[in-house]
């Protein structure tokens, strides 16, 4: 990474920080839980990291695949948990 | 796969994450939201595994088969009222895969036969200059926020789950705490001056997950919505840090917005409980003037009713508000209270919910509870919009709430709950408090409410005694 990619980089970040503020803040009050769980599963984004390390070639050594493997369980865990579970609350708002 | 095109892929999974949490923003179009942000999680994890970085698929399905089994059965098992205690572990995971991506990054660099040469050369295995710093910040910036929320949301979950029942410190409180946030930060400068020595990624780690433990185990009960709330941000910033250790976008985009989303959770719970988030996290209640004795409030002016005299009550009701709390999680009373309103609905009684914004032990915690009892939302008033409606409604039922109910805060200078805001359910021209006792809430005090001339305190089982009332309100 240069120092060019760098600085894009923490511009994306920051412009984001700035995003989030604009869309949580819209988010009503009888949503903070599903909305807790649905950023959550979102988090979960980590698993393209995991899967990066898991499956990287491991021919100097194998630790980096076993972190990998570890972040690959948890990271799929928070994904699919989180999305099932926000699912399974959004559809308790929606009937009526 | 062509780099440019799983960038622009993951730009695309990135936008879909946006239009997501927007589509969390009203109760109509959540499911749609949520489903798609599924899918941008979906392009992102499918482009990534044609990344030709990945040579072997054997951890990473079994990682992935594990993961989604486990996942799905928790999802899929949990009760509405447990949910706290599920997104704590949710957090937790997010906060440990991030520090395994962290941990594995930094054995990758230095046992690669390419850092072996740099190694020989004197050079940063990292890259070099400033470049190789910032790189070694961000692996072990994103090991403390990792391994924090690790551990710190175990013990959130052990403690929601009741397992852990009382409050730990370390000895010095905020002291200790922060001494291990010194040997971590130490750590790290040393790891910068010298990379390759693994046993400063060790005390990082250690010092970093003690840090979660302590950080958590002091706080308890009614402080729960901040702490998860605070966690939940820290599972995303560690996530976003963890993009750019990879120079991952779709990292950091997605890490920033739920970093946001836990922060921002975490200040309208401090607001509502009129509290810092140092003082929260540091268990401190606002040093205030005198504690007024619970005799001296309550003292022969209590009066109690039974489940019939106030189904009486309601007959002929106008206008009724429930206040639901912590308590009617506690009993499951969420479709006994729906029946209620189901009742008193059937007779003509116009009926609100008052949602104080941290009852319950997470933000939105009594939203769940009576969705799942089918209350509609539209039903369920927040805390400045209910509070003007309080005078012209004949009867508030509280069912498992007291802090927040507290005219103390309103009134009482002197009372270390001074300033938080309530609701205002002692202008209801009548109170019903359903309660087991008169023992005081999370904060340790007595509430004026109790003993007021126009509240009736029910003592018993929350779900008991509304079940009680509403099959008296039925026969008469």
């Amino acid at each position: 990474m240069d120092m060019n990619t760098l600085v894009m980089l923490l511009a994306l970040f920051v412009l984001s920080l700035f995003l989030g503020v604009e869309l949580i803040t819209k988010v009503p009050p009888t949503l903070h839980t599903p909305l807790m769980s649905g950023t959550n599963a979102i988090s979960g984004i980590t698993l393209v990291g995991a899967l990066l390390a898991a499956g990287s070639d491991s021919s100097a050594t194998a630790t980096n695949n076993i972190l990998g493997f570890v972040a690959v369980v948890l990271a799929t865990l928070n994904v699919v948990g989180g999305y099932l579970v926000t699912n399974r609350m959004l559809a308790m708002f929606k009937r009526k | 796969m062509n780099l440019t095109v799983v960038n622009l892929i993951y730009l695309a999974a990135a936008v879909l994450f946006i239009l997501g949490i927007k589509g969390l923003g009203k109760p109509k179009t959540a499911v749609r939201g949520n489903l798609m942000s599924a899918t941008g999680m979906l392009l992102a994890v499918v482009v990534t595994l044609f990344d030709r970085n990945i040579v072997s698929y054997e951890y990473i399905i079994g990682g992935v088969i594990i993961g989604a089994a486990i996942g799905a059965l928790m999802a899929l098992k949990v009760k509405m009222t447990s949910m706290p205690q599920m997104v704590a572990m949710l957090n937790g995971f997010g906060g440990g895969s991030s520090l395994a991506i962290a941990l594995a990054e930094y054995y990758a660099k230095t046992h690669s036969s390419a850092a072996g040469a740099v190694e020989i050369l004197g050079a940063n295995p990292f890259g070099a200059g400033a470049l190789g710093i910032i790189a070694i910040v961000a692996i072990s910036l994103t090991i403390v926020i990792g391994a924090v929320t690790l551990t710190g949301s175990f013990v959130a979950f052990a403690k929601l789950q009741e397992l852990m029942k009382k409050d730990y410190g370390l000895p010095g409180g905020p002291i200790g705490n922060g001494i291990l946030l010194l040997v971590s930060l130490a750590a790290i400068v040393a790891l910068c001056l010298e990379p390759g020595n693994a046993t400063l990624i060790i005390v990082i780690v250690v010092a970093a997950l003690l840090l979660g433990l302590f950080l958590v185990l002091p706080i308890g009960g009614a402080d729960m919505p901040v702490v998860i709330a605070l966690l939940n941000s820290y599972s995303g910033i560690a996530g976003a840090f963890a993009g750019f250790i990879l120079g991952n976008t779709v990292l950091i985009v997605a890490g920033s917005l739920v970093g946001t989303s836990g922060l921002i959770l975490t200040k309208i719970m401090c607001v509502a409980m009129n509290r810092s988030l140092t003082n929260v996290l540091f268990g401190k209640m606002a040093a205030g003037g005198t504690v007024v004795s619970a005799d001296e409030v309550y003292g022969g002016k209590v009066k109690s009713a039974q489940p019939d005299e106030v189904a009486m009550m309601l007959e002929t009701a106008k206008r009724v508000v429930i206040v639901p709390g912590f308590g009617m999680a506690m009993a499951q009373a969420q479709h006994a209270v729906r029946d209620l309103m189901d009742v008193l609905e059937s007779r003509g009684c116009e009926v609100e919910f008052a949602i104080h914004p941290v009852a319950g032990r997470m933000p939105g915690h009594m939203n769940v509870l009576l969705a799942e009892a089918e209350v509609s939302y539209d039903k369920l008033i927040e805390m400045e919009r209910i509070n003007p409606t309080f005078e012209d409604t004949d009867i508030a039922i509280v069912i498992g709430a007291n802090d927040v109910t507290n005219p103390m805060a309103r009134e009482d200078k002197g009372s270390p709950i001074y300033g938080m805001p309530i609701l205002n359910v002692d202008k209801a021209k009548t109170v019903i408090v359903v309660k087991r006792s008169l023992s005081p809430g999370f904060a340790g005090l007595p509430n004026p409410l109790f003993a007021m001339d126009h509240t009736y305190m029910v003592y018993g089982d929350g779900k008991k005694a509304i079940i009680d009332m509403t099959a008296a309100l039925d026969t008469l």
